[in-house]
């Protein structure tokens, strides 16, 4: 191995012996911090300079209608675009998606018809020969789904039982392990990749094939990235040298990735701790100062937050705002019992200070109970002024994910590099309630032919008595109901995995991973409380239904009370419990997409609003069109007993059993969290 | 033994010290004019519940507890059914949990031998008082409560003596406490105890005003304003919080 310069002062291992592990450079290179907050600094006079420039183009972007300039023609590629800057002599990170700050990049091998859509809903017009050339030559993403989706697949995903699924854009949540292009350097990576090639021969199966061409994508994309780079006058074929050129390689990476692809999700991965390696060694050799160090990181941080896509006004509803989940997974301890703590796990943090609080990137604190007393109250001390970091369980995560993994999205943890996920969105169990109930006729829609209730799901026995309902026959068809959802769900995401790889491949985020990665098939529930509390009325109530003229159940009248999920109250909470593994264990029971592990979420945060509004009344009193909880949550107000028995529900939740993450939204007024003296 | 109650909060941070679980029992024989909990008055309300099945419920917290959080008995008056209490807070006990119990002091009536054994015997079980005093002038405390400060103030006196730890509270409220004169003699008051080891002061709220409205009660308080900021200042300052 070569002995390169951007590696003195390093303490070499496995990492620099042939071998790309960069988990192995941070163990053996970084220094956890226990100090407290004190060394931070403020922003230096060009950060301001430069974040009022970017609150001036955030006012612009609102007065235009939320778009400040869109691409209608050129399609976004690594290469595509000259370089963009805000105002380059006080960048000291540099690149955008585009050739200006906040100009929407084309991105059509999703859909086109998303693409065309997007700017229209914006007043933009698309090139018409772009048009013509992904809609008679170039297929997209979209047309491959749409050419292999079976029907009962299209009445699903109408009906919405099946919703948000990533058919017709960017399935996002892979996350490149963007460290390897500071640490290694672009040529060392392709030779890797060129080695891992090599020994893919033999008898040419199809998957065989696929690899070879995936690979050779991947070295296309890696030089495609150092090109792009050189546009911008940087050579980032060679390790990083310094701080400032590090923490550029690493963005460099994340953005070729959004150049790449518009993903529902665009999350950066673990970056802090690695960067803070070099930030150290500078400091000690003496050629960067605390004051500069955070300059670097609050630039770095002002580029995260103006990661843009161009998407339809209804993904933006869905989300309720312009999500881009660029997550930044921060802190966390090692399985050595080091806390991963450096001082640049502060220095992120001070951006809130600094920039002033931001949804973006989504700054996601590693919890552990271990971590150290000074970080706990620095963390609870941002999040007071500024309500934006994200915690999640590492004490969970880290016996399953080890010590080096990110967090994609809000919840789902990969190990960065290692793994890669299919994202897939959700299942709506509330409504595959009501379809047990309705023998699998939907509740709300109707067929456009006959004008009868739909007929979704396959032709299973209905509840026919107007008597209340009996819970073992309820659970019996809804056991059934949810059978008949997995198996079609699982296949439904099969199909829509395929096509993404085939049309849409991530060519650069992929190069940015181990070539025999690890991937999950990250299945999704909605409704979770409302299909609990549901259960549980008929089980310790009395619900009557209440049909329409067609005989489908459109109400229900209850009698009495019942326990509801939010309360700590195990008759309710086990039946969430059940629901969790009984669902879980129907994905299992499907192949799934290229030797995928099969996972869940119970995740939502602002989708179930939407999802809500898809769904009729069910038999918890919920009012058809009413929001469903977000993710774990228990539904809105039924949680009485306070925030610790709100909390012990959810915390009951199993984990094995939706390995892909749970959300809980949990909001709380300050008065409640203690008095203010 | 049973108790009635009126509810159970996991998770309560403003009553004593870190986080907690507050029980509020039913009952009260105080007519507080502020009281945002009208529905814990009456006696015969409420849910039974048994000793052993609140400690059951309780100790699944425990984690949450840490150094500083336990349990708190408030109310309602928790003291009118001070036999439940002590065999509750004696059960809590025996799991290590702090134990805080929220009270105005009025069941406390030292020429009756019957009651100072009861609250000598709840003494054992209890880490922390927090005791309420409405008001400092007896004429006064008879328009806010329906009731005498005498019992109330006699308490703060027999706990200084027995030298149980006392967190006092007092709310603050226009037209009633919320005077220079009262504060101090208040504080007067405070500073003849040696076991005081907070003063907190309760700027008064207006959220319990619906609970009123349900109960179809009225509202004795309407158009009374939450004391300022600057008000909530001076009482502090007057009565030594944080001293």
């Amino acid at each position: 191995m070569k002995n390169y310069k951007g590696w003195e002062g390093f303490i070499p291992g496995k990492w620099s012996n042939d071998e790309v592990n960069v988990r192995d450079f941070i163990q053996k290179n970084y220094a956890p911090y226990l100090g407290d907050s004190s060394f931070l600094q403020p922003a230096t006079d060009a950060t301001k300079e430069l974040w009022q420039d970017v609150l001036g183009l955030y006012e612009e972007e609102r007065k235009n209608g939320g778009v400040l300039d869109a691409d209608t023609k050129i399609v976004s590629t690594l290469t595509s675009h000259a370089p963009g800057y805000i105002d380059q002599k006080l960048e000291k990170i540099v690149g955008f998606q585009t050739d200006k700050p906040l100009k929407r990049s084309l991105q059509p091998f999703g859909g086109i018809k998303m693409a065309t859509e997007a700017l229209s809903m914006y007043g933009y017009e698309i090139d018409p020969q772009v048009k013509e050339i992904f809609t008679k030559y170039r297929k997209t993403h979209n047309d491959g789904v749409f050419d292999a989706y079976t029907p009962e697949m299209r009445a699903a995903r109408s009906s919405h039982i099946l919703t948000g699924l990533p058919d017709t854009y960017g399935r996002g949540r892979i996350v490149g392990d963007y460290r390897r292009v500071a640490l290694y350097g672009i040529d060392y990576l392709i030779k890797k990749k060129e080695e891992d090639k090599a020994i893919i021969r033999g008898e040419m199966l199809p998957d065989k094939i696929r690899d070879r061409e995936e690979i050779s994508e991947q070295i296309k994309a890696l030089k495609g990235l150092k090109a792009m780079a050189a546009s911008y006058g940087f050579d980032i074929s060679e390790p990083a040298t310094t701080a400032k050129e590090a923490i550029q390689a690493v963005y460099f990476g994340y953005l070729g990735a959004i150049k790449d692809q518009n993903g529902a999700a665009m999350s950066i991965g673990r970056t802090s701790t690695f960067i803070d390696i070099y930030i150290e060694r500078d400091i000690a050799n003496g050629v960067l100062t605390e004051m500069e160090a955070q300059e670097l990181i609050d630039h770095f941080i002002m580029k995260l937050r103006m990661v843009k896509f161009m998407r339809i006004q209804s993904y933006n509803e869905l989300f309720s705002g312009d999500p881009t989940w660029v997550t930044e997974a921060i802190g966390g301890m090692g399985v050595d019992g080091r806390p991963l703590v450096t001082k640049t796990s502060y220095r992120v943090l001070h951006t809130l200070i600094n920039l002033g609080p931001a949804p973006e990137p989504n700054l996601t604190v590693l919890w552990s109970k271990n971590l150290p007393d000074n970080f706990k109250k620095f963390c609870a001390e941002i999040s007071i002024k500024t309500s934006s970091i994200q915690y999640e369980s590492d004490d969970l995560m880290r016996p399953e994910m080890g010590d080096d993994y990110c967090i994609a999205c809000c919840v789902s943890c990969m190990r960065v590099g290692k793994d890669m996920q299919f994202f897939g969105a959700r299942a709506n169990l509330a409504k595959c309630l009501l379809y047990a109930i309705n023998g699998g006729k939907d509740e709300l829609m109707k067929d456009k032919v006959t004008g009868k209730p739909m007929q979704v799901a396959p032709k299973f026995e209905a509840i026919t008595s107007d008597d209340a309902l009996d819970f073992n026959e309820v659970m019996d068809k809804y056991e059934q109901m949810m059978d008949w959802l997995a198996d079609l769900y699982v296949n439904t995401l099969n199909l829509i995995h395929y096509m993404h790889d085939k049309y849409a491949y991530e060519a650069i985020e992929m190069a940015l991973h181990d070539t025999k990665v690890g991937r999950f098939f990250a299945t999704g529930i909605a409704g979770l409380s409302c299909v609990a509390d549901s259960l549980s009325a008929i089980k310790y109530a009395k619900v009557y239904p209440i049909r329409n003229e067609d005989g489908i159940v459109t109400d229900f009248r209850i009698e009495g009370d019942f326990p509801k999920y939010g309360n700590n109250d195990d008759r309710a909470d086990e039946l969430a419990v059940n629901l969790v593994k009984s669902f879980m264990n129907k994905i299992r029971s499907h192949y799934t997409y290229r030797e995928s592990i099969p996972t869940m979420s119970i995740l939502t945060i602002t989708s179930n609003v939407v999802y809500g509004k898809k769904t009729g009344n069910t038999p918890d009193g919920r009012r058809a069109g009413m929001p469903l909880a977000p993710g774990a949550n228990p539904m809105h107000g039924r949680d009485s007993h306070g925030a610790l028995a709100s909390l012990e529900s959810v915390a009951k939740i199993p984990y094995e059993h939706s390995r892909d993450g749970i959300s809980n939204t949990f909001s709380i007024t300050p008065e409640s969290l203690g008095k203010d003296d | 033994m049973v108790g009635k109650i009126h509810s159970v909060f996991s998770g309560g941070t403003v009553d004593g010290p870190g986080i907690r679980f507050v029980v509020f029992m039913q009952g009260c024989p105080l007519r507080c004019k502020y009281c945002h909990n009208p529905d814990s008055w009456e006696l015969g309300a409420g849910e039974e519940r048994s000793v052993e099945d609140l400690t059951k419920e309780i100790i699944k917290y425990k984690n949450y507890f840490g150094k500083t959080g336990g349990v708190t008995v408030s109310g309602g008056e928790p003291l009118l059914q001070i036999e439940f209490v002590i065999e509750l807070l004696k059960s809590v006990k025996k799991y290590g949990i702090h134990t805080a119990v929220d009270t105005s002091g009025f069941m406390f009536n030292e020429k009756d031998e019957k009651s100072v054994k009861l609250h000598e015997e709840l003494n054992n079980y209890v880490d922390l008082y927090l005791l309420d005093i409405k008001h400092i002038d007896d004429g006064e405390h008879k328009r806010l409560t329906g009731v005498s400060n005498k019992n109330t103030l006699a308490f703060a006196k027999w706990l200084d003596s027995k030298g149980k730890k006392v967190w006092i509270r007092h709310v603050l409220l226009d037209g009633f406490t919320d005077n220079d004169e009262y504060l101090k003699k208040t504080k007067e008051f405070i500073d003849t105890l040696s076991n005081v080891e907070k003063v907190e002061v309760l700027p008064y709220h207006t959220m319990g005003e619906v609970k009123y409205k349900k109960l179809n009660i009225d509202y004795a308080l309407k158009g009374v304003n939450p004391p300022t900021k600057e008000r909530v200042l001076n009482a502090r300052s007057i009565l030594g919080v944080n001293k």
